[in-house]
């Protein structure tokens, strides 16, 4: 098992140096001169080079590279100059409210679109089989802003069911103590029942936007798959016998129809962190997504660089824990490797 | 499912989940009473006005927890509406002072206290002030447009006397002490918190405060929201009203007009014009929409290229813009014209001012004629796309008219963030952008936008010896002299026209009927000290 992760871990390495080298030069390579954007209303051209020298940006581009590849090694992702803080801990503050709201929209996916998708497969051609088609075909064709601001709309402008869209909580409540980063955890954690609410109300609709995103490709996926395992010779064995209905389907049938369900589960995780840029905008979110398109508007290089790489570290945990979640599901993985 | 039974559900599900269980406290409503809740648009990055690339939000910041040694009075507008008055000086931490023709002499407020208790001395003055011309960048800049550049100039005579040497008369220097740069900070404080490499704190004050206005920062979340509580103990004015200030970043535009229509928020500046003009009608909002002082949209010709060195062909253009199209269309009528005066002459020493083009083709084209180009040519009209809700829709309307006078228009679309770069290669044959200056003399926006200097934002790269002459004398003089002057550039301006002059943008805010006291600043961010709410 420890061969497999260092290996694992081995082949990891190359992809993020290479995300390392091309987020430095692609941001690089932008149109824009962050020296003049930050440099005022009323600047000269010897205030301009000023900036640019407190920036380093009047340095080439190696020495710039090598600056940043030492300050990467002491763990120092640059300052953010839209907002003025240390890009690693904008990050560190960010991503748990980017992951409570993926996970939740994740989980929110997950908990519809695999029942779904087996009743889909089981009582192929009824109600519920066209129930599961319409619904993923809505899934794919709202786009995810779009799905935000209409809800925004509906349940916040008119009915007023929803709390106003202004973040993770509400303006007049105070955030729970800081143990996970993540609203819901920590204000249950200390038993902060006012807190808990006003989190999971704010969440509601920015999650629910993102699950009806990712419903569709999970709940398509289990039903193909799991047609395609029960009308396998094991699965009518297993009818033959005598098996009650219920062990064929999840005992036998789901078993075996998870697996590219799985690998289907990491790919809408990598959409949803995509997805969270437009949802955070829409829904005042303080997440990862927002800081990088604000980073990206104003040209301003570390917060790009430290979001792409972030993302990239990510990617590749993700990817580990997918190969790692295999085996535990399908002995034959483990041999493979 | 049928449709009544779908709108009876939905409507029992709505009960269900409005009836939230009762868990809300007491306090939650009386704290909604004493907070004002601000939406906007983009958050400040730094705690500190004079840090590098500090941002108009930060400066909103900085005004509110900070004091400078004079502020400026106030007067009604022409609505009935609070306006600063920028001919008259009022005190903040200075009680009175005295103007020599070579220096200014401030008496400082006895018992002025900064936030953390230490009485604010002339010293702290000074530290301030040499800090402000000292760290390079904007802030040094500013102090510069009033003749302030040395420390030498700032004298603490004794603990509550502070002195200004003049390095000239200009009438800019009493000005410019009132403007958010000169802020008074904690020197001591700051001191603690300097290194040998950052003698003036700047990493410090980046995030944190050494202040003693009437607003503390009680907590600040880099891009989310800054929120303030009063400092009880402010001696410079009167206590302010509101005790609670939340400032909460909004992005999307829709949600921030939402929740003002709601009633969630009390105050909104950035919104659209055409949300601006429909929310005019709303009973539930005060909608205020100052003309921006000194302040214009135009259309700028490259005058160092062909085809607009030829003063003939910039009359064309003048001639052929849609002026009243774009009123109506782009700004829903939420601006002031700046087209269609009596005649193309100066009308008084204010500025913007009307001059006398209007839209007509026929006149354009006989121009179009005169210059040597009947057919017209091809050009391209750039904008910045960080402004493209007005931007956008005018250069359409530019580019339909200007076919009419035979000039093909390509429209260039550059993002925000390269706009500033563009402009200083100044090799854009045809622009369209807004430029405001801070202070509100005439000759202040043409020695940036006019003057053979070249600043970046003589877009244009317009040089006229005349004209510099003029504005450099207007500068430094007074009387009828100074209105000579600023008549001859005026004069110049309008009939060489390197920048058409489109319209003056208005500063508009939306917000709750029960908040009263909006008061218009040449900063334009808010000022939340003469603030009410209820």
């Amino acid at each position: 098992m420890l061969k497999l992760l260092l290996s694992r871990l081995a082949t990891a390495i190359p992809s993020i140096v290479g995300v390392v080298v091309v987020t430095f030069m692609l941001t690089r390579l932008l149109p824009g001169d962050p020296a003049a954007y930050f440099a005022g209303l009323a600047a000269s051209p010897q205030a301009i080079a000023e900036i640019r020298s407190k920036l380093g940006l009047d340095k080439s581009l190696p020495e710039q590279f090598v600056g940043y590849i030492a300050d990467l090694a002491h763990g120092n992702l640059g300052n953010s100059l839209s907002t003025g803080q240390p890009v690693v801990s904008e990050i560190a503050n960010r991503l748990p409210a980017s992951a409570e709201l993926t996970l939740s929209a994740l989980l929110l996916a997950v908990a519809i679109a695999i029942p779904l998708g087996v009743l889909a497969a089981v009582k192929q051609g009824t109600w519920i089989d066209h129930l599961c088609r319409i619904v993923t075909t809505a899934g794919v064709s709202l786009p995810v802003f779009f799905t935000g601001l209409l809800f925004a709309y509906v349940f916040y402008y008119l009915l007023q069911w929803a709390p106003a869209p202004t973040g993770r909580l509400d303006v007049f409540l105070s955030p729970p103590a800081d143990i996970t980063g993540f609203y819901l955890i920590d204000s249950a954690l200390t038993g902060n029942l006012e807190t808990f609410w006003g989190a999971l109300r704010q969440l509601a609709l920015p999650a629910i936007s993102m699950a009806i995103f990712s419903l569709a490709p999970l709940a398509r996926m289990t039903r193909g798959s799991m047609l395609a395992v029960l009308g396998s010779d094991f699965i009518r064995t297993a009818r033959a016998s005598g098996l009650a209905p219920r062990t064929v389907v999840f005992t036998y049938a789901f078993r075996n129809a998870v697996l590219p369900v799985i690998t289907t589960l990491g790919m809408v995780f990598s959409f949803l962190l995509g997805a969270n840029v437009l949802v955070e905008t829409v829904f005042a979110w303080p997440g990862i997504g927002l800081y990088a398109v604000n980073a990206l508007i104003t040209s301003d290089y570390a917060p790009v660089q430290g979001f792409v790489l972030t993302m990239a570290v990510l990617y590749v945990a993700l990817n580990l824990l997918i190969d790692f979640l295999y085996g535990l599901v399908d002995p034959r993985v483990r041999l493979d490797t | 499912m049928k449709r009544r039974t779908f709108f009876k559900s939905t409507a029992a599900a709505g009960a269900a989940a409005t009836a939230a269980p009762a868990i809300w406290s007491e306090a939650k409503a009386q704290a909604r009473n004493e907070t004002l809740l601000i939406v906007g648009e983009s958050p400040p990055n730094s705690m500190d006005i004079h840090g590098v690339g500090a941002n108009r939000p930060a400066y909103e910041v900085s005004w509110n927890t900070h004091d400078r040694l004079i502020t400026y009075g106030v007067k009604k507008d022409a609505n009935g509406n609070d306006h600063y008055d920028y001919t008259k000086l009022e005190p903040e931490l200075a009680t009175d002072w005295n103007v020599t023709p070579t220096s200014a002499t401030f008496k400082l407020r006895k018992d002025a206290k900064f936030h953390d208790g230490t009485p604010v001395t002339a010293r702290d003055v000074k530290w301030s002030f040499d800090r402000a011309v000292t760290v390079g960048g904007f802030p040094t800049f500013q102090m510069a447009a009033g003749s302030l550049t040395k420390p030498e100039q700032f004298v603490a005579i004794d603990d509550n006397t502070f002195r200004v040497d003049f390095l000239r008369a200009d009438k800019l220097t009493m000005p410019d002490i009132g403007v958010p740069v000169p802020v008074i900070m904690n020197s001591e404080l700051c001191k603690k918190n300097a290194t040998a490499t950052d003698p003036w704190a700047m990493e410090w004050c980046k995030n944190n405060h050494a202040s003693g206005g009437a607003y503390k920062v009680d907590r600040w979340q880099p891009g989310q929201e800054v929120v303030y509580v009063r400092n009880d103990d402010w001696k410079n004015g009167p206590l302010p009203k509101v005790k609670r200030v939340i400032m909460r970043i909004i992005p999307s535009a829709g949600n921030r007009r939402a929740l003002l229509e709601r009633g969630d928020a009390d105050l909104s500046f950035d919104l659209p014009s055409k949300d601006f003009a429909e929310l005019k009608s709303s009973p539930k909002l005060t909608v205020i929409g100052t003309p921006i002082e000194n302040a214009m949209m135009y259309l700028g010709m490259n005058v160092n290229q062909k085809p607009f060195d030829n003063v003939k062909v910039r009359q064309a253009v003048a001639w052929a813009v849609p002026y009243q199209q774009i009123m109506d269309s782009v700004l829903f009528g939420q601006a002031i014209p700046l087209y269609g005066g009596a005649d193309n002459k100066f009308k008084g020493i204010y500025w913007p001012q009307k001059d006398g083009y209007k839209t007509d083709i026929a006149k354009a084209k006989a121009l179009m004629a005169e210059a040597g180009y009947p057919a017209g040519f091809e050009t391209t009209l750039s904008f910045d796309l960080g402004l493209a809700s007005t931007n956008e829709p005018l250069t359409v309307l530019v580019q339909e008219s200007l076919a009419q006078i035979g000039i093909k228009t390509t429209i260039n679309k550059v993002p925000g963030a390269n706009w500033r770069g563009e402009l200083l290669k100044k090799n854009m044959p045809m622009i369209t952008n807004a430029f405001g200056g801070w202070l509100n003399y005439p000759e202040y926006f043409f020695f940036w936008c006019y003057h053979g200097q070249n600043a970046v934002f003589n877009t244009m790269g317009y040089k006229n010896p005349t004209m510099d002459a003029l504005i450099d004398k207007a500068r430094f003089t007074t009387g009828p002299e100074y209105e000579a002057a600023v008549k001859g550039f005026i004069d110049i301006a309008f009939e060489e026209v390197p920048r058409v002059p489109i319209f003056q943008p208005l500063l508009n805010v939306a917000m709750q009927k029960n908040v009263t006291g909006y008061r218009y600043w040449f900063h334009r961010q808010l000022d939340y000290r003469q603030l009410a709410k209820g």
